[in-house]
C-alpha cells in the first residue's frame, strides 16, 4: 500500500510557498551549498545513483544524459529546461513552477555545476504568462541572494539564467524544435544525429531536461541518492507528481513514489464522481494509449504500465466516466494534434488532417463501412513514420479506443455521438443536476 | 532525377568504404554514404522527394522508408523497431537494407506516404507544367495506389502568386518537401522564400487564424495578417481567370528602401531563383516565361552550355519546333553541379528577337539605306572593300565568339588583311592588360578550376564580384566557405551582397588604388594605401586569386598581381565576363599575340604560325588595341573596320566609337541582331547565335566547353561568313567545316619559345580622396548581373527581377553633398549626368559607385567616363526643392 509523499509539493500549502524566503526556511538552496563543495562528476554519479529517470514522459536515466556531454573544450555548455507543458492532460509542471519555482531554480543551479554550464535557459510556454512573471520574480530574488549571477554563494562560479516564453506550439516540446524555437528559428524539429549533448543549442553541447527532473534534483543531492532511489520501485525510483483530473471527485497533484496504482490514486482522490463509474483513463496524456478499468492495479512504474501496453509518460491520469463518447473524446484530441502538427513531415500533416476528417464525420453518424479499418490503416501509416514522436502520439489515441471501444465507433456510422453520449452529462464541472 | 555521384572527381585519399547489403545484394560505399544514395548504386531506386544529392539531407517527405536492421554493439543484427528514412540513415558496415522491392513493411509505409501527399494535391496534372516530367505523378503511377481513399475536403489556395516577376507559386499544388527552401538558404544564401504557417491547416477555414504550413514570403495580405491588402497582379490568372496575388508588395516593403529592392518593387530575391522551379518536385513552382506554354513530351531537349558569362555553365535546351521554350541546368559536377544563374536559364529570346539579323545587308549609294541583298553580292562587297584597306583594316571580334569562330577571326585578320590590329576586349582595357594576358593566361589550362575553388585555403578577389560577373564562381565559392575549405577576401570599394553572403573580407579600396594594396600583399605588408590587410599574405601562401577583367582598369594592377602571386606562390585566374573572353586570348585575337601564346614580337613564332597557315610571312609589327584602332580609324588612318559582336555602350568610350564608326570609309559587321554598329555599317553579315551553330567556348578556367547546334538551318558561323569573305579574296582560311579548325587548331598546343614579357607597370597612386574638391569623387562600377545587356532583351518577366539602380556611398560624402538615404544624387561626368537614388553603406569617401550599364545608369555613355575617374556630386534642384 503506498502512500503519499509530498518532496516537490510539500511546500505548496505554505503561505507564500513561491517566495524565496519560504524555500530558504524550509532548507532550500541546502543542495546547492552542498554542490557547490561537491566534484562535478561526483554530482552526476550521485544522480546516476539516484535513479533518477526523465519526468517528462520518455523516462531516459537522468544522470545518464549528463554524462554524454562530451568532454570539456572550453566553449560553452548549456542547460536547457523543457517547461512547454503542452500534452492535454498533462499538468504538473505549471502548478509547480507556481506553486515552488525555487525548487526548479535550484536544480538548475546544481545540474549547471554539474554539466559545467554557465548559462541556463528555462523554456516556458508562451500562453501561461502567470507562470512566466513568477518564474521572472524568482530568478530576481535568488540573483539577489545571490544563489545566482555572478559569483554564485562566493565560490566564483558564474551562472546567468534566461527564461524565454514560447509562442505557444505543442512542438516546442520536442527538444530539438524547442532548441530551434530557443536560436530564434522556427519551431520544428531537427535531424539527429547530432543530438543535443553533442550539438544541441548554437551547436554547443546540451543538456534538455524536464522541468520536474530538475526540480528532484535538490533533493537528491541534500538528501543523498539512497533517500531518493528508496522510494519507487526497481527501475523505477523516487517521488513523482499524479495529475488526475476529469471525472473524479478530488481532482488535482497527488504526489506518490512511482509504482503506486490508479486503484489507489483514485481512492485519494474521491474515486470516481458520485453515481459514475470509471470508463476509461490515460495514464499519462493523450498520447499514451487508453486503459480500462481493468487495468485499476497497474502498477503506475514504466515497465509496468508498458507491460499493460501504454506508457507512464507525464503520469496525467485523465479520468472519463460512461457518459463519456470515446469517438468524440478521440476526435478532440485529434483535432489538437492536427492544430499543432507543425507541418514538417507528411505523414503527421496530411494524416492528422485526414484523421480529423473521418472522425468528424464518425461523430456526427455519418461514417461509412469502412472508416473503422481506414482510421486504423492511416493511424497505422502514421505511427512509426513520422519525423518526431508526435506522429506517434496522433496514432496512438485512435488506435487504443478501437481497440477498447469499437462498437461506439461502429454506432458512428449510423448515430451520432451526441445522442448517445449526451453532452451536458458529460460534462464535469456543470453540477450534479445533469 | 539528379546525378548521384560525389562531385569530388580528383579525391587524393580513398575514404573508407562501408559494406552492407541491400535487398540481399552486396554493396560496399564510402563511409558516411546515405543509404538513398547506396541503393542507387545497385540500381535501386528508392522513391522519394525532399531528398536531393547538392542539399543537407531533411527527412521531411518520409517517402523513402525502408527496413533496417543492423548489428548492434555485440554484433547481433537487430531489426530497427521502424521503418526508416533512407535519405538520412547512413550506411553501417553488416547493416541490412530492405526497400520495396524485399520488405511489405517498407512497401507499405512508402505506398502510405505518397497517399497522404496526393490527398491533399490537386488533380489538375493535365493542365499542369510539371505534368509528364513530375516525380509525384511519376511516383504515384510506380508505388502508388490506384485509386484514393480520400473522401473529404481538400486545402485549398488563391493562386497562383508572383513571389518574383518571375517565379510562380501554386500553393495547394505544393508537397511541403522544402527543396526550395533549403536551396534558397544553403545554396543560393537568399532570403527569398520560406517556410510560413503550421500543420495543414483546416479546409474551409483558418481556425485561430493560423494559415496552413505554406512557401512564401511573408507577406502580411497573403498570410492574412494585419496590415496587408492582397495585391492582385493581372498579368497572371489562377485557374478561374481570377487575378494572381503578387507577394513582397506589403505595407513594410518601401521601408526596405531602394537598394533593397527588384525592378518590379518587391524585396530583391536572388538571382538563382529559378533552380528553386527545377528541383520543384511536383508543379507547384513555375516560371512566368513557361508557364503553359507546353507539354514536356513535345519538347525536344539538347545539352547544350550557357553563353552569358565565362563559366561555361551545363545547361539544357528544351525545344519545339524550332523555337525555344525553356532553359534548364544541365548536370555537371565539375562546373555548374546542377545550377545556374537567372540569366542563363532565363535570357534566351535574344537569339529569336525581332531584330534578328536574317540576310545581308548593303547600304544602298543613292538613297543611303541598307537594303537586303544576296550573299554572294554581300560578300563580294566586303571583301572589296577590305582588301581594298588590306593593312589598314581595324578589326574588332568583340568577345562572345566560340573558340573556333574566334580562330578564324584571328587568321582572317592576318591572313586576309595582314594586320595585327585586332583586339576581342570590347570594354575598358589596357596594353598592361594585354601582356599580362600574354604571359600568364595564354596558353595555361586549368590552373585553377572551380573544384579546387571550395578547397583553397584563401582566395582574393580583386576587380571581381562574383554572384554580379560569374554566378557559377559565386556558388561554388559560398559552398567551399559553408563547408570551411576556403576563405574568401575581396579587394574592392564597398562589402556588396554577394561578398556578405560568402562571408569574404572585404578590403575596401579606393579604385584605382588596387595596385597598390596588391604590391602591399606582396611585399608582406600589413596596411597599404590606408587598407588594412592583417595576416592575409601570409594566408594567401598556397591560395588563389582571382582577377576580374575590371584590373584592366587600374594601372600597374596587373603587374603587382604578378609579383604578388610571385611572392605568394598563389595560383592566380583571370576571370573575363564574357563567354568568349578565354577563347580569344588562346587563339590570338589581341594585337601582340598568335593563336597557342606566340607573341607576334617573336621571329620563331611567326614562322610557327605562317608554317601552319601555309603563308610566307606574317604582319610583324604588334598591332593596335580597340582605343587605339578607334581613334586611328577617326583620324582617317585606318580605311576599314570589321566588326563583330560589340556594342557600343560596353566601350569605355562610346562617343570616340560613334565618331569612329562615322569617320572610316568602310565597315564591314557580322552580327546576330541588329545593333548601334549596324547603323553605320556599309555590309551587314548575319551570323548564328549559339543555338544555331556549334563550337565551344573556354571557361574562365580553359577548359573547353563544346556544344553542338541546337537548330540546324541556313545561318552562318563567323567562321563560315569570314571563310567566304576570304575566298572571295582569293584566300583559302580552312573554315568551312569544324573538322578543319580543329585540325588546325590542334597545332597550336604547347608553345616551347619565349613567352611574352610579364607586364612591367608601376602602381599608380590612384586618387586621392583626401585631397580632392569637395562634391567630387572617385567612380567606381560594375556591371550587375542582370541589367540592360542586349542578351537578356525580349524576357521581361526576368528584368523584373533585376536589382533597382541606386548609387552607393558613404555617409560622409553624402553628408558633404548634401544628399539623404533615398534622395536622388546627380553623378555627373564629361558627357551629361546620372541620377540615382542615393544608398548610403559603408565604404572609402568621396568614392561614389554607379550600375555600369542598367537602366538609367549606362556610365560610359551618360557620364563620358568610366572607372576610376573623377565625377561630381550633386543634387539635382528639384530633388532639393521636394
Amino acid at each position: 500500500m503506498s502512500t503519499l509523499a509530498p518532496v516537490l509539493s510539500d511546500l505548496w500549502d505554505a503561505p507564500q510557498s513561491w517566495k524565496l524566503d519560504t524555500y530558504v526556511s524550509r532548507n532550500g538552496y541546502d543542495g546547492l551549498r552542498k554542490a557547490m563543495e561537491t566534484d562535478p562528476a561526483e554530482l552526476i554519479t550521485m544522480v546516476k545513483d539516484s535513479g533518477l529517470r526523465g519526468r517528462g514522459g520518455a523516462g531516459f536515466p537522468t544522470g545518464l544524459k549528463w554524462s554524454f556531454l562530451p568532454k570539456p573544450d572550453g566553449g560553452p555548455r548549456y542547460l536547457v529546461v523543457n517547461a512547454d507543458e503542452s500534452e492535454p492532460g498533462t499538468c504538473k509542471d505549471i502548478p509547480l513552477m507556481m506553486a515552488n519555482p525555487h525548487s526548479l531554480i535550484e536544480g538548475v543551479a546544481i545540474t549547471s555545476v554539474a554539466i559545467g554550464c554557465h548559462h541556463a535557459f528555462i523554456y516556458l510556454r508562451g500562453e501561461v504568462v502567470h507562470v512566466y512573471r513568477r518564474l521572472l520574480a524568482a530568478v530576481r530574488e535568488a540573483k539577489e541572494a545571490g544563489y545566482l549571477g555572478s559569483d554564485v554563494l562566493g565560490t566564483g562560479y558564474d551562472l546567468e539564467v534566461t527564461v524565454h516564453a514560447g509562442a505557444g506550439a505543442y512542438i516546442c516540446g520536442e527538444e530539438t524544435a524547442l532548441l530551434d524555437s530557443l536560436e530564434g528559428r522556427r519551431g520544428q524539429p531537427r535531424l539527429k544525429p547530432p543530438f543535443p549533448a553533442v550539438a544541441g543549442l548554437y551547436a554547443r553541447p546540451t543538456v534538455v531536461n524536464n522541468v520536474e527532473s530538475i526540480a528532484s534534483v535538490p533533493g537528491i543531492v541534500s538528501r543523498g541518492a539512497d533517500w531518493f532511489a528508496s522510494m519507487g520501485t526497481e527501475k523505477s525510483k523516487g517521488h513523482g507528481l499524479f495529475s488526475l483530473s476529469g471525472h473524479v471527485a478530488r481532482p488535482g497533484q497527488y504526489e506518490a513514489p512511482l509504482g503506486i496504482t490508479f486503484r489507489e490514486l483514485l481512492d485519494m482522490a474521491g474515486g470516481v464522481r458520485d453515481g459514475h463509474e470509471l470508463k476509461f483513463w490515460t495514464p499519462g496524456g493523450s498520447s499514451t494509449p487508453i486503459l480500462t478499468a481493468e487495468h485499476l492495479d497497474v502498477v503506475l512504474d514504466y515497465e509496468s504500465v508498458g507491460a499493460a501496453g501504454s506508457m507512464l509518460a507525464t503520469r496525467a491520469l485523465q479520468v472519463f466516466d460512461e457518459t463519456t463518447s470515446v469517438v468524440r473524446c478521440v476526435s478532440r484530441w485529434i483535432d489538437f494534434y492536427q492544430h499543432e502538427s507543425c507541418g514538417k513531415c507528411t505523414p503527421c500533416r496530411e494524416g492528422t488532417f485526414w484523421l480529423k476528417q473521418i472522425l468528424q464525420r464518425l461523430e456526427a453518424g455519418e461514417g461509412s463501412e469502412s472508416d473503422i479499418d481506414l482510421l486504423l490503416d492511416v493511424a497505422g501509416n502514421i505511427e512509426g513514420r513520422s519525423f518526431c514522436a508526435l506522429g506517434d502520439a496522433a496514432a496512438t489515441p485512435v488506435k487504443s479506443a478501437i481497440k477498447y471501444f469499437r462498437d461506439e465507433f461502429e454506432q458512428g456510422l449510423h448515430t451520432p455521438a451526441w445522442e448517445l453520449f449526451p453532452y451536458e452529462a458529460n460534462a464535469a464541472f456543470t453540477g450534479v443536476s445533469s | 532525377m539528379t546525378a548521384t555521384t560525389s562531385t569530388a572527381s580528383d579525391t587524393v585519399t580513398k575514404p573508407e568504404e562501408v559494406t552492407l547489403t541491400i535487398d540481399g545484394v552486396e554493396v560496399s560505399v564510402p563511409k558516411g554514404t546515405l543509404v538513398i544514395r547506396a541503393a542507387e548504386q545497385i540500381g535501386v531506386q528508392i522513391p522519394r522527394f525532399c531528398d536531393h544529392p547538392l542539399l543537407k539531407p531533411a527527412g521531411a517527405c518520409r517517402q523513402c522508408l525502408v527496413e533496417v536492421a543492423a548489428p548492434d554493439r555485440e554484433g547481433n543484427v537487430r531489426p530497427m523497431p521502424k521503418p526508416q528514412a533512407s535519405c538520412t540513415l547512413e550506411v553501417m558496415p553488416g547493416m541490412q537494407v530492405s526497400t520495396q522491392h524485399s520488405s511489405e513493411v517498407a512497401e507499405k509505409a512508402q505506398r502510405g506516404q505518397i497517399e497522404f501527399l496526393l490527398i491533399n494535391h490537386p488533380l489538375d496534372c493535365p493542365v499542369c507544367d510539371k505534368g509528364g516530367e513530375c516525380p509525384l505523378q511519376n511516383q504515384a503511377l510506380s508505388n502508388g495506389s490506384g485509386t484514393s481513399r480520400f473522401t473529404g475536403i481538400k486545402r485549398t489556395f488563391p493562386k497562383p502568386i508572383k513571389i518574383s516577376t518571375q517565379v510562380l507559386l501554386d500553393r495547394d499544388r505544393c508537397i511541403l518537401c522544402q527543396r526550395c527552401t533549403r536551396f534558397s538558404d544553403e545554396i543560393a544564401g537568399d532570403p527569398f522564400i520560406d517556410l510560413q504557417g503550421r500543420g495543414g491547416g483546416t479546409p474551409g477555414s483558418d481556425e485561430h487564424g493560423l494559415p496552413a504550413q505554406q512557401i512564401g514570403r511573408f507577406d502580411e495580405a497573403i498570410l492574412g495578417f494585419a496590415g496587408g491588402e492582397q495585391a492582385p497582379d493581372g498579368d497572371t490568372v489562377g485557374p478561374g481567370g481570377e487575378p494572381s496575388l503578387a507577394a513582397g508588395t506589403g505595407e513594410s516593403t518601401p521601408t526596405l528602401g531602394e537598394a533593397a529592392l527588384d525592378a518590379s518593387g518587391r524585396p530583391f530575391a536572388s538571382y538563382f531563383s529559378g533552380n528553386t522551379i527545377q528541383i520543384c518536385p511536383v508543379g507547384a513552382l513555375t516560371s512566368a516565361a513557361y508557364r503553359f506554354r507546353s507539354r514536356p513530351f513535345d519538347l525536344v531537349s539538347s545539352p547544350s552550355i550557357a553563353e552569358h558569362d565565362a563559366c561555361g555553365s551545363a545547361i539544357r535546351i528544351d525545344h519545339r519546333r524550332d523555337v525555344v521554350l525553356r532553359r534548364l541546368a544541365g548536370d555537371d559536377p565539375a562546373v555548374n553541379e546542377e545550377w545556374i544563374t537567372d540569366k542563363d536559364r532565363f535570357a534566351h529570346p535574344w537569339q529569336s528577337a525581332p531584330d534578328r539579323l536574317t540576310s545581308p545587308l548593303v547600304r544602298d549609294e543613292e538613297s543611303g539605306e541598307l537594303v537586303p541583298t544576296s550573299w554572294s553580292e554581300a560578300v563580294h562587297l566586303a571583301a572589296q572593300a577590305l582588301t581594298g584597306a588590306h593593312g589598314r583594316v581595324g578589326v574588332l571580334p568583340g568577345g562572345r565568339l566560340t573558340v573556333e569562330d574566334a580562330y578564324a577571326w584571328s587568321k582572317f585578320a592576318r591572313v586576309v588583311l595582314g594586320t595585327n590590329d585586332i583586339d576581342f576586349r570590347a570594354r575598358a582595357h589596357s596594353a598592361e592588360e594585354a601582356d599580362f594576358l600574354a604571359h600568364r593566361v595564354a596558353g595555361s589550362t586549368m590552373d585553377v578550376t572551380f573544384g579546387d575553388l571550395e578547397r583553397a585555403g584563401e582566395v582574393l578577389l580583386v576587380g571581381l564580384e562574383p554572384e554580379e560577373e560569374a554566378g557559377t564562381i559565386f556558388l561554388r565559392l559560398r559552398k567551399g566557405v559553408l563547408a570551411g575549405g576556403v576563405h574568401v577576401s575581396s579587394i574592392a570599394p564597398l562589402t556588396t551582397r554577394g561578398a556578405s553572403k560568402m562571408r569574404a573580407d572585404v578590403l575596401h579600396t579606393v579604385p584605382g588604388a588596387e595596385a597598390v594594396v596588391l604590391t602591399g600583399l606582396a611585399e608582406g605588408a600589413t596596411e597599404a594605401g590606408g587598407v588594412e590587410l592583417g595576416d592575409l599574405a601570409e594566408r594567401l601562401r598556397g591560395g588563389v586569386i582571382l582577377a576580374g577583367e575590371r584590373l584592366a582598369t587600374v594601372p600597374g594592377g596587373f603587374t603587382a598581381l604578378q609579383r604578388l602571386a610571385e611572392a605568394s606562390g598563389a595560383r592566380v585566374a583571370w576571370v573575363p565576363r564574357r563567354a568568349g573572353d578565354r577563347g580569344a586570348v588562346e587563339v590570338g585575337l589581341l594585337p601582340g599575340l598568335l593563336p597557342g601564346a606566340r607573341p607576334v614580337s617573336d621571329a620563331q613564332a611567326r614562322v610557327d604560325v605562317a608554317a601552319a597557315w601555309g603563308v610566307e610571312s606574317l604582319p610583324d609589327t604588334p598591332g593596335r588595341d580597340l582605343t587605339a584602332m578607334l581613334e586611328a580609324a577617326r583620324d582617317g588612318d585606318l580605311g576599314a573596320l570589321l566588326v563583330g559582336g560589340v556594342h557600343l555602350d560596353d566601350l569605355p568610350d562610346p562617343a570616340l566609337a560613334e565618331a569612329a564608326l562615322a569617320a572610316v570609309g568602310t565597315v564591314v559587321q557580322l552580327e546576330v541582331r541588329r545593333s548601334a554598329v549596324t547603323e553605320h555599317a556599309d555590309v551587314v553579315l548575319p551570323v548564328a547565335p549559339p543555338t544555331h551553330k556549334a563550337g565551344t567556348f573556354l571557361t574562365w578556367e580553359g577548359r573547353p566547353r563544346a556544344f553542338a547546334a541546337v537548330f540546324d538551318d541556313a545561318s552562318l558561323s563567323d567562321g563560315r561568313v569570314l571563310d567566304m569573305i576570304a575566298r572571295a579574296a582569293d584566300v583559302d582560311l580552312g573554315a568551312r567545316s569544324l573538322d578543319g579548325l580543329y585540325a588546325e587548331l590542334a597545332e597550336f598546343s604547347g608553345w616551347d619559345g619565349e613567352r611574352a614579357g610579364a607586364p612591367q607597370v608601376s602602381p599608380g597612386s590612384g586618387h586621392e580622396p583626401g585631397s580632392m574638391a569637395p562634391g567630387t569623387a572617385v567612380l567606381a562600377t560594375w556591371r550587375l548581373q542582370l541589367d540592360s545587356a542586349r542578351g537578356q532583351d525580349g524576357e521581361p518577366h526576368l528584368a523584373g527581377t533585376q536589382r533597382r539602380p541606386v548609387a552607393h556611398l558613404s555617409a560622409a560624402t553624402a553628408a558633404e553633398v548634401g544628399v539623404a538615404e533615398g534622395q536622388t544624387l546627380r553623378v555627373g561626368g564629361p558627357a551629361g549626368s546620372i541620377d540615382l537614388p542615393a544608398s548610403i553603406v559603408a565604404m572609402p569617401d568621396r568614392v561614389v559607385w554607379l550600375p555600369q550599364h542598367s537602366p538609367g545608369s549606362s556610365v560610359h555613355r551618360m557620364l563620358g567616363t568610366a572607372a576610376p575617374g573623377v565625377v561630381d556630386l550633386s543634387v539635382p534642384t528639384s530633388e532639393v526643392q521636394r
